[in-house]
C-alpha cells in the first residue's frame, strides 16, 4: 500500500505543480491587470499544494524499505540518484522526464485563449473542490492535512472560474463562440477526471485516496448548473482522451517540462 | 528558565512581511509554543498553502529568537486545522483597518462557492457600505480588491479564509 500510496500523491502533485505552470504563463499577459494578478495567485495556490504533496512525497519515499524503493524505481528521477542525499521535493518536480509525470492530460494543454484558460480551471476546480472534500477524510493524516488547507483555496477558484464560464457563455456574440469552440475542444479531455488509474483504485479501496465515481454525479451537476446560467450545453460525446495518470501524455507536456526544469537540468542542486 | 508567556510576547515583535502592521501572533498563524529548559519548540501554520511568506516568516521568528539571547529554536509548520481568519485578533483587525486594509468578515457568513455573490465590506478610510468588489485576488494570497462608491478609493479587503 505505501508503494501504491506514494505514486498517488505524485499524482496529485503533479496535477497541480503543471496546471500550475501552464496558467504561471499568464502573468503579464492577463487580458486586464486585476485578472492577471488572479489567475497567476491561482498558479500560485497551485503550487503552494504541490510542494506539499512532493514533500509528503519525499518523505514517504525516505522512510521506504530498500524493495519498497525497488517498486517506485521507475518513477524516482535518475539524475537525484547521484546527489548522495534524501530525496526533495524539488527533484520530484524538476528532474522527473515526461513519462514519469501521472498528471492528467487537460492540466498539460496549451493555455491557449481567456475561454480555454477559464474552462480548464473550471473543469478542475470544481474536481479538485469534490476530491480534496473526501480526502479530508483519508487514513494518510498528512494527506488529510493538505486536502483541508488546499479546500478553501480551491472554493475561491472554483467561485471565479465559474463567473467567467457565465461571464463569456451569457455575455457577447463573440465571447460565447470562444467558450463554445473552448468546449469542443476540451470536452474530451474532461472523462479522464472520472477514469481511474490502477493504483488510485488500490489506495481508494484501502481508504487512503478519494473515489472519484462517489463524486461524479456532483462535478456533472455543478458543471450543467454552471453551463445553463452560460447558455452553454453539456455535450453528449462521453469518448475520453486518456494515458496521463499513467505516463503517456500529450505531445505538450515535453515543452512545458523543457522549460520549467532547465534551471535545475543545467545547474543540479542550484539555490538562490 | 524562560515561560512560554515570555516568548509569545517575543513573537508579537515579529511581523509579517507582507502586512507589516500586524504581529504573527495577530495574524493567528502561531499554533503552539512549548518550553522545556531553555529549548524553545514553536509550531505555525501557513495562511495560504502557496504564501511565500513563510519562509521569511520561519526565518523572522529564529531571528527575533536569538537576538533575543535564545539558542535551542526550533520552527515547524503544521497544515492540521487549517489557518483561518477567524483567528485573528480583535487588536489584528483594528490594526489592518488602521493601514488601510479592511479586515476580515467572519468566515461562516461568507465562505463558500455561490457565485456572484455580494459581501458587504466596509471601507477602512470613509466607513461606507457602498463598495464594490473589483478582484477576489489582490496583491497577495490573502487579499481581495475593492473599491469604495462613496470616497472613491481603491482598498485591500483581507478576505475570508
Amino acid at each position: 500500500m505505501n508503494t501504491q500510496l506514494f505514486t498517488y500523491t505524485l499524482h496529485l502533485a503533479d496535477n497541480a505543480v503543471i496546471l500550475g505552470q501552464r496558467n504561471s504563463e499568464w502573468t503579464g499577459h492577463g487580458p486586464v491587470l486585476e485578472q492577471d494578478i488572479a489567475i497567476t495567485n491561482i498558479a500560485l495556490d497551485l503550487i503552494g499544494q504541490a510542494r506539499n504533496l512532493y514533500q509528503h512525497a519525499a518523505s514517504l519515499y525516505n522512510n521506504f524499505n530498500q524493495e519498497e524503493k525497488d517498486a517506485v524505481d521507475f518513477l524516482i528521477p535518475r539524475p537525484w540518484k547521484s546527489f548522495g542525499r534524501e530525496l526533495q521535493e524539488d527533484d520530484l518536480a524538476f528532474l522527473r522526464d515526461e513519462r514519469q509525470y501521472l498528471n492528467i492530460l487537460i492540466n498539460e494543454l496549451p493555455k491557449g485563449d481567456w475561454a480555454v484558460t477559464v474552462l480548464r480551471q473550471f473543469f478542475f476546480s470544481a474536481f479538485q473542490y469534490f476530491q480534496y472534500s473526501e480526502l479530508q477524510q483519508s487514513r494518510d493524516p498528512q494527506l488529510a492535512a493538505i486536502a483541508e488547507k488546499s479546500l478553501k483555496e480551491v472554493a475561491y477558484h472554483l467561485r471565479w472560474s465559474g463567473e467567467w464560464i457565465i461571464r463569456l457563455g451569457d455575455g457577447t456574440a463573440e465571447s460565447h463562440r470562444r467558450i463554445a469552440e473552448a468546449l469542443e475542444e476540451l470536452w474530451m479531455f474532461a472523462g479522464e477526471l472520472f477514469l481511474p488509474a490502477p493504483y488510485e483504485k488500490k489506495v481508494t479501496s484501502a481508504g487512503f485516496g478519494a473515489d472519484v465515481s462517489s463524486y461524479k454525479d456532483a462535478w456533472t451537476e455543478k458543471v450543467e448548473r454552471v453551463f445553463g446560467d452560460a447558455r452553454l450545453a453539456v455535450p453528449n460525446k462521453t469518448w475520453a482522451q486518456s494515458g496521463g495518470k499513467e505516463g503517456r501524455h500529450t505531445e505538450h507536456l515535453g515543452y512545458l517540462l523543457a522549460e520549467m526544469q532547465y534551471l535545475q537540468r543545467t545547474y543540479p542542486n542550484a539555490t538562490w | 528558565m524562560v515561560s512560554e508567556q515570555d516568548i509569545w510576547r517575543i513573537l508579537e515583535e515579529v511581523k509579517d512581511p507582507e502586512v507589516p502592521v500586524l504581529s504573527v501572533v495577530d495574524l493567528g498563524i502561531v499554533r503552539k509554543v512549548v518550553t522545556q529548559d531553555d529549548h524553545i519548540d514553536i509550531t505555525i501554520t501557513p495562511t495560504y498553502s502557496g504564501c511565500p511568506a513563510m519562509d521569511v516568516i520561519s526565518m523572522d521568528i529564529r531571528l527575533k529568537l536569538l537576538e533575543k539571547g535564545f539558542r535551542n529554536i526550533q520552527v515547524r509548520q503544521s497544515l492540521s486545522p487549517a489557518w483561518t481568519t477567524d483567528w485573528m485578533s480583535e487588536a489584528g483587525k483594528q490594526k489592518l483597518k488602521a493601514f488601510g486594509i479592511a479586515p476580515p468578515n467572519p468566515r461562516q457568513q461568507f465562505c463558500n462557492t455561490d457565485m456572484f455573490a455580494e459581501e458587504a465590506v466596509q471601507c477602512p478610510h470613509c466607513g461606507s457600505y457602498h463598495t464594490r468588489l473589483v478582484s477576489q485576488f489582490g496583491s497577495t494570497a490573502c487579499k481581495a480588491m475593492y473599491q469604495c462608491g462613496d470616497c472613491k478609493e481603491a482598498f485591500d479587503y483581507f478576505k475570508c479564509h
